[in-house]
């Protein structure tokens, strides 16, 4: 089960750095091939290459806030999922500072009976500067029974 | 140097992208998205654990197909001019579907003097179900 007692726990900081060949690669695994990825010194992120934040999160004891929302392995699912930028897209070349924290929890009731358990992770990045530049949401949801039988 | 993208001016409300289908996905490509996302669960690629699961093979990465539909919309406006990408997760994908990338400009607006196109968006497989439904918004710069 989700642990209501994980609302408002917040990870320790993490840094992030945004790098060209990274870029590259992400973009390759979503089988694009538009030159902006890969063609400049100082490429954009590709929309969704936050997602990528895994690799500098688990190398910081506590950074991860969803490890103590303890959703069941088989009756969790990823519901949705958000990335705000607050001007242009984070750049290779770019070094950024991320803190999470679990910032909703509610339930629902489902459309077959049972009970849905919604959580909400929020990952906010900051430039070298202090200012932030990018928000990912992270929604996942829990079934109170296995979605096979729900 | 930045690949063509389209001028406010050329944007109307209801304006269609041109669609791109993509398939059938395959094991590598799922592995390859895992790889580069740093997303190991093993649902996604190692066949005995998905089919203990109740899967008939592994299960589609929900962030792959879900990232490259945001992609083809950043693609068609411009990857500079993302603000915002949201996405929910309709069905699930396996390997063998082929899926097609395609959405409409919902509406043109400006805020505090600045362009905003908003782009609705849908991942369909070729049993015409939904896998995954997605909005983004798009940035054109202050309105002169």
């Amino acid at each position: 089960m989700a642990r209501s007692e994980s609302l408002g726990i917040e990870g320790q900081p993490f840094r992030m750095d945004i790098e060209r060949g990274k870029i590259h690669e992400f973009a390759r695994a979503l089988q694009s091939t538009h030159p902006d990825y890969w063609t400049t010194e100082n490429p954009v992120i590709p929309p969704t290459y936050l997602t990528s934040m895994f690799f500098w999160e688990e190398k910081v004891e506590g950074a991860d806030p969803w490890v103590d929302v303890a959703m069941n392995q088989d009756r969790g699912m990823h519901a949705e999922q958000e990335f705000t930028f607050f001007g242009p897209p984070p750049r290779a070349g770019q070094t950024l500072t991320a803190k999470s924290r679990i910032a909703e929890f509610y339930e629902k009731a489902g459309r077959r009976g049972g009970k849905l358990t919604f959580v909400v992770k929020v990952t906010d990045f900051f430039d070298a500067d202090g200012n932030k530049v990018a928000e990912a949401r992270m929604t996942g949801v829990e079934t109170e029974r296995p979605p096979e039988e729900g | 140097m930045a690949a063509h993208q389209p001028d406010w001016a050329s944007l109307a409300d209801g304006q269609a992208g041109t669609s791109r289908t993509y398939g059938p996905v395959n094991r590598t490509d799922i592995v390859r998205y895992q790889g580069a996302s740093g997303d190991f669960n093993p649902i996604h690629h190692d066949e005995p654990f998905a089919t203990a699961s109740g899967y008939p093979a592994p299960l589609g990465i929900g962030m792959f197909h879900a990232g490259m539909l945001c992609n083809w919309a950043a693609e068609w406006m411009g990857p500079e001019r993302v603000r915002k990408t949201r996405v929910r997760w309709k069905e699930g994908v396996f390997p063998g579907d082929t899926l097609t990338f395609s959405g409409s400009i919902a509406k043109l607006h400006e805020v505090e003097g600045e362009r905003f196109a908003e782009v609705e968006m849908v991942c369909t497989k070729q049993t015409g179900a939904v896998a995954v439904q997605a909005w983004a918004t798009f940035s054109f710069g202050k309105a002169p």
